[in-house]
């Protein structure tokens, strides 16, 4: 009898967690959702509303009445750097901005699979090269910034437009360049990639310069030694668009195909170094140069970090024609279900794209603003590691969101590795077989 | 036991005995009561929940599931289902309707392209291709209610302007304009911001033709104070389910595959496709699409031969280090068994990336530091990629062949090992004749359940190998450690970001049917193995 009660007691609550998983299924998302007044820390922001002060203070708010309220999707590292431009929103317009926590690298594909749900939020950050992909599943709805696009750097702008609309409000863009030790050399006078390898060389460091590579290639890292030689990956309409036919086949591409087989086989380019051994090295004093973003020089266990004296370069060009790398260009979606289209766009063209709050952002990101006054701010006019990120990206092209480039990244990834490696011993072959098969998979997927 | 009695009376009086807490108002049934009341909260909120979002299948099945309980729970007979029904709802949520779902998933073309449903996808392509005019007019925008519809009011020309998608601006007479704005009209009441932000939505989704005249452009608003002028470029018409284009004069139709089509073959501009119901394709592809028909017999063979490969090595170890820490004579036998049982405490993929770095060609320790300096490219090279994945599987999975073989040689009887002793076999014999026999009985159908799991080991490969090494930059072509399930993700584009998760559904159920069928193959074969014993 004692024995059946039990069983009893036991599948009761089996049935209530059973019947409390299948509730949930209809509930709001898993993320760790917070108010915005709760994440702030109740420092103050600057700004050139003297109303907006206290962020932290719900009652310090002049709103009696809210109108509404908008969801939106922020990673770890930027909801601090947020809560100033939520405060001035709820200040001025009444309306709650609740920004939900999410790990950065989850947001693409849960925003893709919410949305098409008929779920997710208001309002995503993310990164340029989303654009195509959530364009070709609906689940982006054009923003018109044309009120704002004149305060913001054209390239920025640029990068969230697409046939002729745009779909996002960009905030910050980053992208690569030369990073220099200057413990170990303090002047760089090469004006091409093999006179600085020589220079590097001179050193007598364990390694010249480390870009990381990887068993699986890292296509975005040797963007810039590519387009060196004249072989963008895909061509532009006379618009600046980039089209899905592609631009590095031919004897650009076959001179680059060479050119980093013969670096492999150099050992000044190796698979055996990836993100980590890169960065690794160089904190250890390892190697006078590395290719790499601000996301290594400045911030949490970085460069700046560990207390060593950097200096950020353009970097030389291998091919002949200027090392452009790519430009990303970090912004705001806006979700084709949400039904707060009014508000969010409100909020996303009239506050995000103010100069104090991309200020804040740049704070928490370390990322160059979109906003040209931000810009001139002399917080990052007179940050030399900024001047330097900023000086390499003065070619730099942006980054291609359109859905195509999903077929490239892998192939063109592997195909280096495979000529570093020395796995492909014909570069020119192996890399026409790659713009084949490429073209292949972006035909198929097109169908 | 006491004798049986023929009086009904008293057999009903045990019975009531018996069944007491089903209704007797003793302590177990208020627990019950309690219990089964917080029960019924929680369904009826999940009810009410489920039903606010419109949720009906959720909104029938919680229905189904609060009545079922309450009837099990509080019927005097059906005792088994008072066990067994918690088990059956976890059962139904976490294995059944999961099946279902990617069963249904496989007769759909789900994937890139094609997540949301048709009108979602009408109303997306609309929109993409209403671009603003390229003179960038505005005017100031009054929003306007009549019943229930929304109304754009605009001055042009000095004169006041009313209309809604669907109805051209037109004139109205006798309404007010202030500045550059109508301040009101008769027949119209001006929104509030409270009625505006009430349908948001709708405002922004609004395009108000100009005139009759459809090459004039349409009004819309993203703000709710000034109207852009738009220019669509592709309508939708209701009536013939069609798109046109309207500067090509193209006309899209569906293709019955979830996208709209022109006659020749081309999409719209901006395209969004749908989720529809595509029938067998998907598994059609198995034999008609050569990227997945040429390398699935390919893969199968490597498959069969790493599961297999698999389990007999982790078995023998296993099975080994088990005889040897059986014996009585060893010292500090349980401090060795804990030592053993180790790998299987870590989570397999931490090892499996653990294993990645130790093998890496240049840093890693087992090149470095154990073979002194070699240059072997175990993760590179085909071959021994796959000793490589064989060679961790081992280091993962023979703890746990160490464990059930201790167990299930512990349960050997003695009696039998004594008897072949004082008959003189050799210890050789007595582990093939007697032991052996008895253990397999034990393991075999272990055995299997750890074949069907290597057959489908997708942590370890994608860990260690993401299945390569590749072959070059097709990736339509399998990796040299790709077993069904990595190819399938592969193949299916889940790993390049373009996937196709009809497809990837398509093909695990082929891959579930074909382990379904080796075990139960193997199942049978052991049974055999029982009657020999």
């Amino acid at each position: 009898m004692m024995k059946s009660r039990v069983f009893v007691i036991l599948g009761a609550f089996g049935l209530v967690a059973a019947l409390a998983g299948c509730s949930g299924t209809a509930g709001p998302s898993s993320a760790d959702s917070v108010p915005a007044d709760e994440t702030t820390d109740g420092s103050s922001i600057a700004s050139d509303d003297a109303q907006v002060s206290d962020t932290g203070d719900a009652a310090a708010s002049t709103c009696t009445e809210e109108i509404g309220t908008l969801e939106m999707w922020v990673d770890d590292s930027r909801v601090a750097a947020l809560a100033g431009a939520v405060a001035a929103f709820k200040d001025e317009q009444c309306v709650t901005v609740n920004l939900v926590r999410k790990n950065f690298d989850d947001l693409r594909a849960d925003f893709l699979s919410q949305v098409a749900a008929g779920e997710g939020p208001d309002i995503t950050i993310g990164a340029n090269d989303w654009l195509g992909e959530f364009k070709a599943n609906g689940v982006i709805a054009p923003i018109d910034i044309s009120a704002v696009s004149s305060e913001l750097t054209p390239a920025a702008v640029h990068a969230y437009t697409s046939e002729g609309q745009t779909y996002g409000v960009p905030y910050a863009m980053e992208n690569i360049g030369l990073v220099r030790n200057n413990a170990l050399v303090s002047e760089t006078n090469a004006t091409t990639f093999d006179e600085l390898i020589a220079e590097a060389k001179a050193v007598g460091t364990d390694y010249t310069i480390l870009v990381q590579v990887g068993d699986k290639g890292d296509a975005f890292h040797m963007y810039p030694i590519q387009s060196s030689f004249g072989a963008p990956i895909f061509e532009t309409d006379p618009g600046g668009d980039y089209t899905s036919t592609l631009g590095m086949a031919g004897d650009g591409g076959h001179a680059f195909a060479e050119y980093i087989a013969k670096l492999g086989s150099q050992g000044v380019l190796s698979v055996d170094i990836n993100d980590s051994v890169a960065k690794d090295q160089f904190k250890a004093g390892k190697a006078p140069y590395i290719i790499t973003g601000p996301w290594n020089t400045s911030g949490d266990e970085s460069f700046l970090d560990a207390g060593m004296d950097i200096t950020v370069l353009p970097i030389p060009s291998a091919g002949g024609q200027s090392a452009a790398p790519f430009l990303g260009v970090q912004g705001f979606y806006l979700s084709a279900k949400s039904e707060n289209t009014l508000l969010a766009q409100m909020f996303l063209v009239d506050y995000l794209t103010r100069a104090d709050v991309q200020l804040d952002l740049f704070k928490a990101g370390g990322r160059r603003p979109a906003s040209e006054e931000a810009q001139a701010d002399p917080v990052i006019a007179n940050d030399p590691i900024m001047a330097g990120f900023a000086a390499a990206a003065a070619d730099a092209q942006v980054q291609p969101g359109i859905p195509a480039m999903n077929q490239v990244w892998v192939p063109l990834g592997q195909e280096q590795a495979d000529l570093i490696s020395g796995k492909a011993s014909d570069p020119a072959g192996t890399w026409d077989e790659m713009i084949t098969n490429i073209a292949d998979a972006i035909a198929k997927s097109a169908q | 036991m006491s004798a049986p009695t023929t009086d009904s009376a008293s057999r009903k009086a045990r019975r009531d005995a018996v069944y007491a807490p089903a209704r007797n108002w003793g302590p177990g049934f208020i627990i019950k009561l309690v219990i089964m009341a917080l029960i019924d909260a929680i369904g009826v909120y999940g009810i009410y929940s489920a039903w606010t979002v419109r949720s009906m299948p959720i909104v029938i099945v919680m229905i189904v599931l609060v009545i079922v309980a309450n009837v099990v729970y509080f019927a005097r007979r059906a005792i088994p289902a008072k066990y067994i029904l918690p088990g059956l709802i976890f059962l139904f949520i976490f294995q059944v309707f999961v099946m279902l779902y990617t069963a249904y998933v496989a007769f759909t073309n789900y994937g890139q392209g094609h997540m949301i449903d048709k009108d979602d996808a009408i109303e997306q392509m609309e929109s993409y291709n209403s671009q603003l005019d390229p003179s960038g007019a505005t005017s100031t925008l009054t929003l306007l209610a009549k019943g229930d519809d929304v109304y754009f009011a605009v001055v042009i020309d000095g004169v006041a302007q009313v209309g809604t998608t669907g109805e051209a601006l037109h004139r109205v007479e006798g309404a007010q304009v202030s500045g550059d704005a109508v301040a009101s009209a008769p027949g119209y009441t001006v929104m509030t911001t409270g009625d505006i932000i009430a349908h948001q939505r709708e405002i922004t989704s609004m395009r108000v033709p100009v005139s009759p005249d459809s090459a004039d452009g349409t009004l819309g608003t993203s703000n709710g104070t000034t109207a852009s002028l738009y220019r669509p470029t592709l309508v939708y018409d209701e009536a013939t389910d069609t798109l046109t284009d309207t500067q090509t004069g193209t006309v899209y139709t569906d293709d019955g595959r979830g996208s709209f089509r022109s006659a020749d073959g081309g999409k719209p501009a901006n395209d969004v496709g749908w989720r529809t119901g595509v029938g067998v394709a998907n598994f059609a592809r198995l034999f008609t699409d050569s990227a997945v028909a040429r390398p699935f017999a390919e893969v199968l063979l490597w498959t069969i031969a790493f599961a297999f490969l698999s389990v007999a090595t982790t078995f023998l170890l296993g099975l080994a280090l088990a005889l040897v820490f059986n014996s009585p004579r060893l010292r500090g036998q349980k401090f060795y068994r804990v030592l053993l049982i180790l790998p299987y405490a870590f989570p397999g993929f931490m090892s499996a990336l653990l294993w990645r770095a130790m093998l890496n060609t240049q840093f890693g320790v087992v090149n470095q530091t154990l073979l002194g300096g070699a240059d072997i490219m175990w993760l590179q090279d085909p071959w021994l990629a796959k000793l490589s994945v064989i060679f961790v599987n081992l280091w993962l999975g023979y703890p746990y062949m160490f464990l059930v073989c201790t167990g299930a040689l512990q349960a050997i009887p003695s009696d039998m090992m004594e008897s072949a002793r004082v008959d003189g076999a050799s210890p050789w014999r007595q582990f093939r004749s007697i032991t052996l026999p008895l253990l397999f009985i034990a393991v075999a159908p272990l055995l299997i359940s750890s074949f069907a799991f290597n057959f489908n080991n997708f942590n370890l490969i994608f860990m260690l190998t993401g299945g390569g090494p590749t072959h070059g930059t097709d990736m339509t072509k399998p990796g040299g450690t790709d077993i069904l399930i990595s190819m399938v993700y592969r193949v299916a584009g889940v790993d390049n970001g373009n996937p196709d998760y009809g497809l990837a559904t398509a093909l695990s159920i082929v891959i579930f049917i074909l382990v379904g069928a080796i075990a139960a193959f193997s199942f049978r074969q052991t049974r055999k193995l029982e009657e020999m014993a």
